[in-house]
């Protein structure tokens, strides 16, 4: 009799302490290249050729506004004194920002050994890179001439003259740029293995060429993984701390200026952690359609999904907490204009914008407290969208209100947008999906050799492999 | 056509990780263990150390952080000094950004260009891809493959060596290159 009690004891608990398996549905290593290949050889969509098509539209929006402004200058934009910074600079930080979600599932995660990661990885970083483009786009053209944008590269020129180095804008030029180029490497080398195996199953001579170049000559020999493994390990140790100083980097823009209500030693660490949560939620709406559409329900499993809303809740009322933070030491500094600044942001001109961010960042990401919640696809689908209307909202806070109300109250100005300020930003989305439906076309969304490598087969002391050792042992 | 080598089917992670061992201890050292993951202790099995990269990178980041800290210190001492804001010339503390990313972005060069170089990428060809079987390894095969210029090479020998350690499909690799 008690024997029994203890057995069913133990097998409770480790029901409740053994993590459901990362791959469902008996998929084999077999199994897995077939799926994610699979995706990609089959004959193209229609629904990928209409969505194809509409984000198309969008990149040649974004050409055209982008063409005129360059023709006609940044008077087409909604800017004038006091507000210097519009629309420009919100859309280039809100993309930054959705661009830490890649590498920090494939740097910071990888290094914490989650290996739930391998399921989103892929997928996130492509996510990362196609953000940060649309990201570079911004500053690089409302300096106004861009045909002089190269000034910000320390180039030698015929003027001797260098950029300031002493200035955040500049800090940002090699912080971003390096965030591309390392998020970008990081992805290809990830690549490189899933690659070898699209070579290896094309049937075109094209196709078996373009990918036999593409994949280095990847052989798949532990010689080459034994680089190849701590190689991969380098690039997160160095992409961990990267990560975490690019969005530093950004809010030092802000933070570095005298202007009331960006002057705040606060803004890194707020602005980390509202990237991180941008990111996943960018991260959560895409996932949620393509594992619907390509049937991805055995690799990204609703666990994987609920393991992202935990993300999201937490850095969502890290965000909320910064928001009230704020306030508060606007309030315990004793400083007035400080006070002033906080509460025309709550209850000024721009009140409105205030409390869409509040409502999407703070409240609704709640909700993820409860499991039901967290494992509801339709209420994260709307959740994550929340989010990312509530991270543009918020840096159009940041940014706008604080200029708009600056220190002279006769240069006082209500800023609005015009209808290419809209296009441009319109267009950048356009230009994302055109470059990540590309992505989804054409390469391996799921990173075959690191799901293989998690399952529980390619451990050689998995118990079922006893089986196959025959009389070697 | 030339022999270019062998190349044995095992049948799991366990039994290829078995098979690295006793192939190390026949003695032979021209030979590489294919497979679609890398599998936990392989090295060992092999009798491999620890990779090399992370010199690498640790030089080329040092390299990458001294670059970035001596070039903003050269233009704001030496090319063309200008006070800006009152701040010193010299302002170290706002050179740190700099040197940073560039520490990470000449690491990462490092990280990548140089697990490349040791593993001999990138090639267009190589004498085991004139195999059928090997392109098993990124799918779901676990594979031995050995070179003909191992010095312990022998078609027939080699071949009942693998077959006696439970190699379960044989391929002699012949093709002109």
């Amino acid at each position: 009799m008690s024997v029994n009690t203890t057995t069913i004891k133990s097998t409770t608990a480790s029901t409740v302490l053994e993590e459901a398996p990362l791959v469902q549905g008996g998929l084999t290593f077999q199994g897995i290249t077939e799926k994610i290949s699979g995706i990609v050889e089959r004959k193209t969509p229609s629904l990928w050729w209409l969505l194809f098509g509409m984000a198309l539209s969008g990149t040649l929006v974004l050409a055209g506004s982008i063409g005129w402004l360059v023709y006609e200058g940044t008077g087409i934009w909604g800017l004038n004194n006091p507000v210097g910074w519009g629309w420009a600079i919100v859309n280039f930080v809100f993309w930054v920002g959705i661009g830490h979600a890649g590498t920090l599932i494939s740097a910071i995660l990888f290094l914490l050994r989650q290996r739930w990661r391998t399921a989103i990885n892929r997928f996130a970083e492509a996510m990362t890179i196609v953000a940060v483009i649309c990201a570079g786009i911004f500053p690089a053209i409302h300096v106004g001439r861009i045909w002089i944008a190269y000034y910000m590269f320390p180039l030698p020129n015929q003027m001797d003259l260098w950029p300031n180095f002493r200035s955040p804008l500049l800090w940002d030029v090699f912080a971003v740029g390096t965030y591309f180029t390392v998020s970008f490497l990081f992805w290809f080398v990830g690549l490189v293995p899933d690659l070898a195996t699209f070579r290896d199953r094309a049937k075109t001579k094209i196709k078996r060429f373009v990918f036999g170049a593409l994949s280095l000559g990847w052989r798949g020999g532990n010689r080459q993984w034994r680089h190849y493994e701590l190689s991969y390990l380098m690039l997160a140790g160095l992409a961990t701390p990267l990560v975490l100083s690019v969005h530093s980097v950004v809010s030092t823009d802000f933070a570095t200026s005298l202007i009331p209500g960006w002057h705040t030693t606060i803004f890194p660490p707020y602005f980390v952690a509202g990237a991180i949560f941008s990111g996943f939620a960018m991260v959560m709406s895409l996932a949620v359609i393509a594992r619907r559409v390509f049937r991805l329900e055995n690799l990204i499993t609703i666990d994987h999904l609920e393991k992202m809303n935990k993300i999201i809740l937490v850095t969502g009322s890290m965000v909320g907490y910064a928001y009230i933070t704020e306030f508060f030491i606007a309030w315990y500094s004793g400083n007035i204009y400080e006070v002033f600044a906080f509460v025309n942001r709550g209850f000024g001109n721009y009140a409105w914008a205030y409390w869409i961010m509040f409502l999407c960042n703070v409240i609704t990401p709640q909700l993820f407290w409860f499991r039901k919640f967290r494992r509801s696809i339709p209420i994260m689908f709307i959740l994550s969208i929340f989010v990312n209307i509530g991270m543009w909202f918020e840096r159009f806070v940041i940014t706008v209100t604080s200029l708009s109300r600056d220190f002279l109250p006769s240069s006082w100005a209500y800023y609005s947008p015009t209808t290419w300020d809209v296009l441009t930003f319109v267009g950048s989305f356009g230009l994302f999906f055109t470059l990540f439906l590309l992505f989804l076309r054409f390469l391996p969304m799921i990173s075959m050799s690191e799901v293989k490598g998690v399952m529980p087969e390619a451990d050689p002391h998995h118990a079922h492999a006893g089986e196959h050792h025959g009389g070697t042992s | 056509m030339k022999t270019h080598g062998i190349v044995a089917e095992f049948s799991s992670p366990a039994t290829l990780l078995e098979a690295a061992t006793r192939i190390r201890e026949a003695g032979y050292t021209r030979y590489d263990c294919h497979s679609p993951f890398p599998i936990h202790g392989m090295d060992s099995a092999m009798g491999l150390g620890r990779s090399p990269v992370g010199f690498i990178v640790g030089g080329m980041a040092l390299l990458g952080a001294s670059v970035g800290f001596s070039l903003q210190s050269w233009v704001n001492l030496s090319a063309y000094p200008l006070v800006i804001s009152g701040k010193p010339v010299f302002s170290w503390q706002a050179f740190i950004i700099v040197t940073f990313a560039l520490f990470v972005l000449f690491g990462a060069f490092g990280a990548v260009f140089g697990m490349l170089r040791l593993n001999r990428l990138p090639r267009l060809h190589h004498p085991m891809f004139f195999s059928e079987t090997l392109s098993k390894a990124t799918d779901d095969g676990f594979l031995v493959s050995v070179d003909a210029d191992d010095p312990r090479f022998d078609e027939d020998e080699t071949r009942s060596f693998l077959v006696s350690i439970g190699a379960e499909h044989i391929e002699l690799v012949r093709g002109d290159v």
